[in-house]
């Protein structure tokens, strides 16, 4: 049994996370980033429905919309959430150690991300995940 | 330091990427030359259809492939002489690779001899979908 959720809430936690991810690029702000990580750690191994950002829409947002619900699978959205961690880890470490280059561009990759998401419904698994198995089974 | 310019440049790129990504998802493809492989209701797990099959590959983080699931098979119902098959692309690495699959969900479109006539990438439109297939004769 795989889980399904409101489709409207990943969307909504991509649009906040659009937010928090340009403030970090703009301040280079270790800390937003790293708050961000926190975010999408929690999306990635217990699940998207549990961040912070699915909480204020949940309570705050939900109950304004007036759109029908439409349900969607878990699981592409929480590997969106996996591979945004695996930017902002990069921007962290990146930021601790002083290269400031490598931090703009993993923050700048997450934050594409995140805001194609929200903008434009674009699903990152759909187009990473194949490729990723390929390049993985790769002989 | 701050500094908006890294900023501006993201949101720049990507709103043109994504307008292009939207306008592009869906559209039929036609290949220049039908030359692939020639794909069996053996290959594919179904009965190809006596004009066309179109056959989805999908995997699980993708979720337009459900819609395009369902919009195909609605479709195929009202065309006897055109088969749905659908594929799961993380099982069926061999033949993804084989068939050059990049992304979830694509579409193929073979003729009646199971050869490739061309593809979509991302849910297509009912309108795009009547005019693959009435590029297969």
């Amino acid at each position: 049994m795989t889980v399904s959720i409101d489709a409207r809430g990943p969307r909504w936690s991509a649009a906040i996370t659009t937010v928090v991810l340009a403030t970090a690029l703009v301040t280079s702000n270790v800390w937003i980033i790293a708050f961000q990580a926190i975010v999408f750690a929690i999306g990635a191994l217990r699940g998207p429905q549990f961040t912070p950002y699915a909480l204020i829409f949940k309570s705050l947002i939900k109950p304004r919309l007036k759109s029908p619900v439409t349900f969607e699978d878990v699981r592409p959205p929480q590997f969106a959430q996996a591979v945004g961690l695996g930017f902002a880890l990069v921007a962290v470490i990146a930021s601790v150690t002083g290269a400031g280059g490598v931090f703009t561009v993993a923050v700048a990759f997450a934050l594409a991300a995140a805001f194609l998401n929200a903008a434009f419904n674009f699903c990152l698994g759909c187009q990473m995940y194949l490729l990723i198995l390929r390049a993985r089974t790769a002989k | 330091m701050k500094t908006f310019v890294p900023l501006v440049i993201v949101l720049i790129v990507a709103t043109g990427f994504g307008i292009w990504f939207q306008r592009t998802r869906g559209e039929f493809r036609k290949k220049k030359t039908v030359n692939g492989p020639t794909l069996t209701a053996a290959i594919v797990g179904t009965e190809l259809g006596s004009r066309a099959t179109m056959v989805q590959f999908s995997s699980a983080f993708c979720t337009p492939c459900r819609a395009t699931k369902a919009l195909l098979q609605d479709m195929v119902k009202t065309m006897p002489d055109v088969r749905y098959a659908h594929i799961d692309a993380e099982s069926h690495l061999e033949l993804v690779r084989e068939l050059n699959v990049l992304s979830t969900p694509t579409t193929l479109f073979l003729n009646a001899a199971g050869v490739e006539v061309g593809r979509a990438m991302g849910t297509p439109k009912r309108a795009q979908v009547h005019a693959a297939l009435a590029a297969i004769s």
